[in-house]
């Protein structure tokens, strides 16, 4: 530990060294003068009607991004529940461990009366951002993850059994792919009208409508559903583990 | 000086993540130190966003024309945090992997490989 203490000790000090060094010469935080930023904040109302800039650049300007973005999302959920997988050598091994202890149901009314009280504002709460996404801070990543924190309450206050039957992991699996899918044929929609993919086809609306600014609109609901199910399976490969374990 | 004091910031909260990761005792903790260091980049992003007096890049009810920070970098860091939270997730099961077949969540005491 002493040898792994020193040798830190060097690289932190010779990476102190080079960022002080880079640092010292890098303009002071304010004095911003990108162009790009400037053209997009000044476009991105006309053009597009998206009152949220940061949302016309993710799902428009540079679309192709975040499609990108979506599919590292679902490639680590598939991982994660890859490795989380029911093993095949596991029902041999292990059988002098202790089971782990499941999470029932907890005593305290307290946390049970929190959580329902708690559901129905995040649902709503979940959804205004992922449908405003366009409009106001928030979006479908945003949103989707909101969502995803709804069973996990119910967990914290019911217990797993009722965690997998409400939000069964059949249900989330076909959610994430669909809504990964959906992205691309919304990209699609362009190439059919003749245009680019990813191209803002859709009627563009009023902005500062919730359904406004077409396609960004749009694709910020597949995100949600993309991003609220994924994080629904990542939490049910968790708990499906933790249930395998307590059955033994 | 004080305009360069993010920068300072965000090499302080990478120096504290490797400084965790390097003496972790625990594959949770250690995850968590990663998370830690990875903030210093959203640190990095908007400080270089930020223009002196500058509003949020949201035009829902202000006129058109307003000064507003740059929204390449935010949306940048809507990307970073997604990574984030893959990465994060992606170990801790491995993390989870690793306690089911070694029995342990103390790096040092997982040596033994197993064929």
């Amino acid at each position: 530990m002493k040898a792994r203490l020193v040798l830190f000790g060097i690289g932190a000090l010779g990476f102190a060294a080079v960022w002080f060094a880079g640092a010292r010469k890098l303009d002071p935080m304010g004095s911003y003068h990108g162009a790009y930023g400037e053209i997009l904040n000044a476009v991105s109302v006309p053009e597009r009607h998206s009152t949220n800039v940061v949302s016309a650049v993710n799902f428009d300007y540079r679309g192709l991004d975040t499609l990108g973005e979506e599919f590292i999302l679902y490639i680590s959920v598939v991982a994660v529940a890859a490795i989380l997988r029911k093993q095949k050598d596991e029902e041999e091994e292990d059988e002098d461990e202790a089971p782990t202890q499941l999470r029932e149901a907890p005593d305290s009314d307290a946390v049970r009366l929190f959580g329902v009280g708690l559901v129905p504002v995040t649902v709503i709460f979940g959804l205004y951002m992922i449908s405003h996404g366009s409009v106001s801070p928030g979006g479908g990543f945003q949103g989707g993850v909101v969502l995803a924190t709804v069973p996990l309450v119910v967990y914290l206050c019911a217990g797993a059994k009722t965690y997998l039957r409400i939000a069964p992991p059949a249900l989330a699996k076909g959610g994430e792919g669909l809504g990964a899918a959906g992205y691309a044929l919304i990209g699609c929609l362009g190439v059919l009208a003749g245009k680019k993919f990813l191209e803002n086809v859709v009627p563009l609306g009023t902005p500062g409508e919730a359904w406004s600014a077409g396609t960004i609109t749009l694709l910020n609901l597949t995100v949600g559903v993309a991003v609220g199910t994924g994080f629904v399976e990542l939490i049910s490969s968790f708990v499906e583990e933790l249930l395998r374990k307590a059955e033994k | 000086m004080l305009g360069h004091l993010p920068y300072a910031l965000a090499a302080w909260l990478i120096l504290w993540g490797l400084y965790g990761i390097v003496t972790s005792r625990n594959l949770i903790h250690l995850v968590i130190c990663l998370a830690v260091l990875q903030t210093s980049t959203y640190l990095i992003l908007l400080a270089i966003g930020y223009k002196a007096g500058a509003v949020a890049p949201i035009y829902a009810d202000m006129p058109a024309g307003t000064v507003a920070v740059d929204p390449v970098v935010q949306a940048l860091m809507l990307t970073d945090i997604v990574v984030e939270a893959t990465v994060v997730a992606l170990l801790l099961a491995i993390a989870v992997q690793a306690h089911e077949r070694g029995g342990s969540l103390d790096p040092a005491r997982l040596c033994a490989l197993k064929g």
